[in-house]
């Protein structure tokens, strides 16, 4: 009975095409390490946050005189509210923690070059959305840091020429932060946001599946089939790698739950103590920092003394990546064959990119401007020194086939 | 293969900095260690009825319902009504109320503040220390002074358990000739009706109620979560050994 309804359905549509082409008839490298579960997790945590979303959205008032009000009867009244909450506001940072370990990846086996070029410029524009969508959720709360991080983010756009102070008060709907900045933002951010995303890690897995992973061997498992046209050092996804990624699904939810249960606001990180008192537009408190996964580029944005030139330099910091392609010219993707030079530059970029985001938390002096400046240089100097090195860089030779 | 080893390390040792480098920093004046313990449910009780009783009467908790305290501390609406509420509330309500605005105005210069995150947003080591910071000030308007928050509005409401505190003062000489006194400590001059420790004990309960105030659903979490965390720990098991029996095949 079961089985002939499914046939009825299959008829009319590709169900069983399409797991065969994306999941059990769809050829993975069958090396992956560590490393390889950040992709997946990062899926898991979007569906996390979508669904935590519209539980939250239940209670939750986008208005400036309620909002703040809201979340706190969300946390006190509304049923297993608190843990919907944290649900949402852990699942923001993990989102950006795996999102990092994952694009980091990338770096370290070269996943963004030929053919997997539109892969990587898809998993970039991601990661753009995904910070306009983590920005505008961070205004809801309505708390201080909600409210002067937003101020602080938006005037940025006020620093470019001729249209900046009209473009910023369109983004604003206001003069300052208002009422209508939160109405709109709450409509981004639950809808238009989500929505791109969702199509955005459609043509992301679309193109990756189009011309298969790359692996920690850096190795093309396509070059190499057998007579019925599997590629030897391939493993179906399904059963293989959904039973692999369940392991790493598990794991990631004991680390989850730790932090959701005892540590929701994670010292500060994830929820930052000056967000428990509600926005005062008169009061701008002392010290204003941004979650922590936008510190570093808070930190490269308050290297450079000129304001725009600063907007520039952190919008350029987000937009060099999108042509990694192209600026490393090196065939070999695997950091394992790659020249001494290349693992020292990476070593680099990823300690610069941490420092600068320790920088980014901490207030202005004259010592951490002068360190965000060396690191903001060491920053886009790998970007330099890879396109300069990559070109005769001494590698190793690449195996054939995936022997381990 | 050591390269990659090597640059793990480096990894996992730059990811944890932060964390060292945020817990070493602060400005000011160092916070005594509150040591609240949220299991001690009698002293939450202490705390609550503390809290009623000389809080209250200014400031609000516009957030916190008097009968969740009673769910979350074990006490009946009954015994509420007779241990929290003064007046005409009812269990189900907030502890609205406090001062009137333009009458607090008047007399302290501020409107209190309503108290239901305080503990979250300045923490509970701040709070400790903070109400323990006070001495006597004749030049303030309520004759007290906070080492922590100078010049604050708020009288020292403990004086008769504390007893009367008076600063330590130092003259500092700036350059160009200019003196400035500053406070380096505090002195209990007389003693109140409580002894140092005692009074300690009572602000630790006062302090560990606000905190519990600042997210009721703390008691909750921090029960369920171990068996959270242990349900996911057998869940690996079963699931690492569905893992090993899948890939036994791939070599």
């Amino acid at each position: 009975m079961m089985n002939r309804l499914f046939q009825w359905f299959d008829a009319r549509l590709p169900i069983s095409s399409f797991v065969n082409a994306h999941l059990s008839q769809y050829y993975v490298p069958k090396n992956f390490n560590l490393w390889y579960f950040f992709g997946s997790l990062a899926l898991m945590v979007f569906v996390i946050q979508i669904v935590s979303g519209i539980w939250l959205t239940m209670n939750y008032k986008p208005s400036a005189a309620d909002a703040f009000a809201s979340v706190e009867y969300i946390m006190r009244d509304v049923e297993w509210g608190w843990l919907i909450r944290y649900m949402h506001s852990t699942g923001a940072s993990a989102f950006f923690i795996v999102v990092y370990l994952h694009m980091l990846r990338g770096l370290m086996y070269g996943s963004y070059k030929n053919p997997r070029e539109l892969v990587w410029i898809f998993g970039m524009t991601i990661y753009v959305v995904l910070m306009a969508e983590a920005f505008m959720g961070y205004l809801l709360p309505w708390g201080q840091m909600s409210y002067w991080g937003a101020q602080v983010i938006i005037s940025l756009f006020g620093a470019i020429p001729f249209i900046g102070p009209d473009l910023a008060l369109w983004i604003r709907g206001d003069y300052v932060v208002g009422d209508a900045t939160l109405n709109r933002f709450f409509a981004l951010h639950v809808i238009a946001m989500p929505l791109i995303l969702l199509f955005l890690i459609g043509g992301h897995v679309m193109a990756l599946h189009e011309v298969g992973s790359n692996n920690p061997e850096g190795v093309e498992i396509k070059k190499h089939k057998d007579s019925t046209g599997r590629p030897l050092d391939g493993i179906p996804f399904h059963p293989y790698y959904t039973v692999k990624d369940l392991v790493g699904v598990v794991v990631f939810l004991f680390f989850f739950a730790i932090v959701m249960f005892f540590l929701p606001e994670m010292g500060g990180y994830f929820l930052e103590k000056p967000n428990f008192i509600p926005a005062n537009p008169l009061q701008t408190p002392e010290h204003i920092a941004p979650v922590w996964y936008f510190t570093p580029f808070y930190a490269i944005l308050r290297a450079v003394p000129d304001k725009f030139l600063g907007v520039m330099a952190m919008g350029g910091a987000i937009f060099v990546l999108f042509l990694l392609p192209w600026l490393d010219r090196n065939p070999v993707k695997s950091i394992r064959y790659r020249s001494t030079a290349f693992k020292a530059l990476l070593a680099m970029f990823v300690v610069s990119f941490v420092v600068l985001g320790w920088l980014g938390m901490q207030p202005v002096t004259p010592l951490l401007t002068l360190m965000a400046q060396f690191f903001t240089i060491l920053y886009f100097g790998y970007f330099a020194a890879l396109w300069w090195i990559s070109k005769n860089e001494k590698t190793q030779p690449v195996p054939e086939r995936i022997s381990r | 293969m050591k390269h990659v080893a090597a640059f793990k390390a480096m990894l996992a040792g730059l990811c944890l900095m932060p964390l060292a480098a945020m817990a070493s920093g602060g400005h000011g004046m160092a916070l005594d260690d509150a040591r609240v313990d949220l299991g001690d449910r009698a002293a939450l009780q202490r705390g609550a009825q503390l809290f009623v009783e000389n809080c209250l009467s200014c400031h609000s908790a516009q957030y916190m319902r008097y009968n969740r305290i009673g769910q979350d501390l074990g006490w009946t609406d009954e015994e509420v009504r007779q241990r929290l509420i003064k007046g005409a509330a009812k269990v189900g309500e907030t502890m609205s109320g406090g001062m009137p605005a333009d009458y607090a105005k008047n007399a302290f210069g501020v409107v209190p503040p309503d108290l239901s995150l305080t503990a979250r947003a300045r923490g509970e080591d701040w709070l400790y220390t903070y109400l323990r910071s006070f001495y006597a000030d004749p030049a303030r308007p309520m004759g007290a002074n906070n080492r922590l928050f100078k010049d604050v509005g708020m009288p020292n409401i403990f004086w008769r358990e504390q007893g009367v505190v008076v600063p330590v003062v130092h003259e500092v000489r700036h350059e160009g000739g200019a003196t400035e006194q500053v406070v380096t400590g505090l002195k209990l001059e007389q003693p109140g009706s409580m002894t140092p420790e005692q009074f300690d004990g009572m602000i630790r309960d006062l302090v560990g109620y606000m905190v519990y105030m600042s997210e009721p659903a703390v008691l909750k979490r921090q029960a369920i979560g171990p068996w959270v965390l242990a349900f996911l720990a057998l869940f690996f098991v079963i699931i690492y050994l569905l893992k090993k029996e899948y890939w036994r095949d791939i070599k």
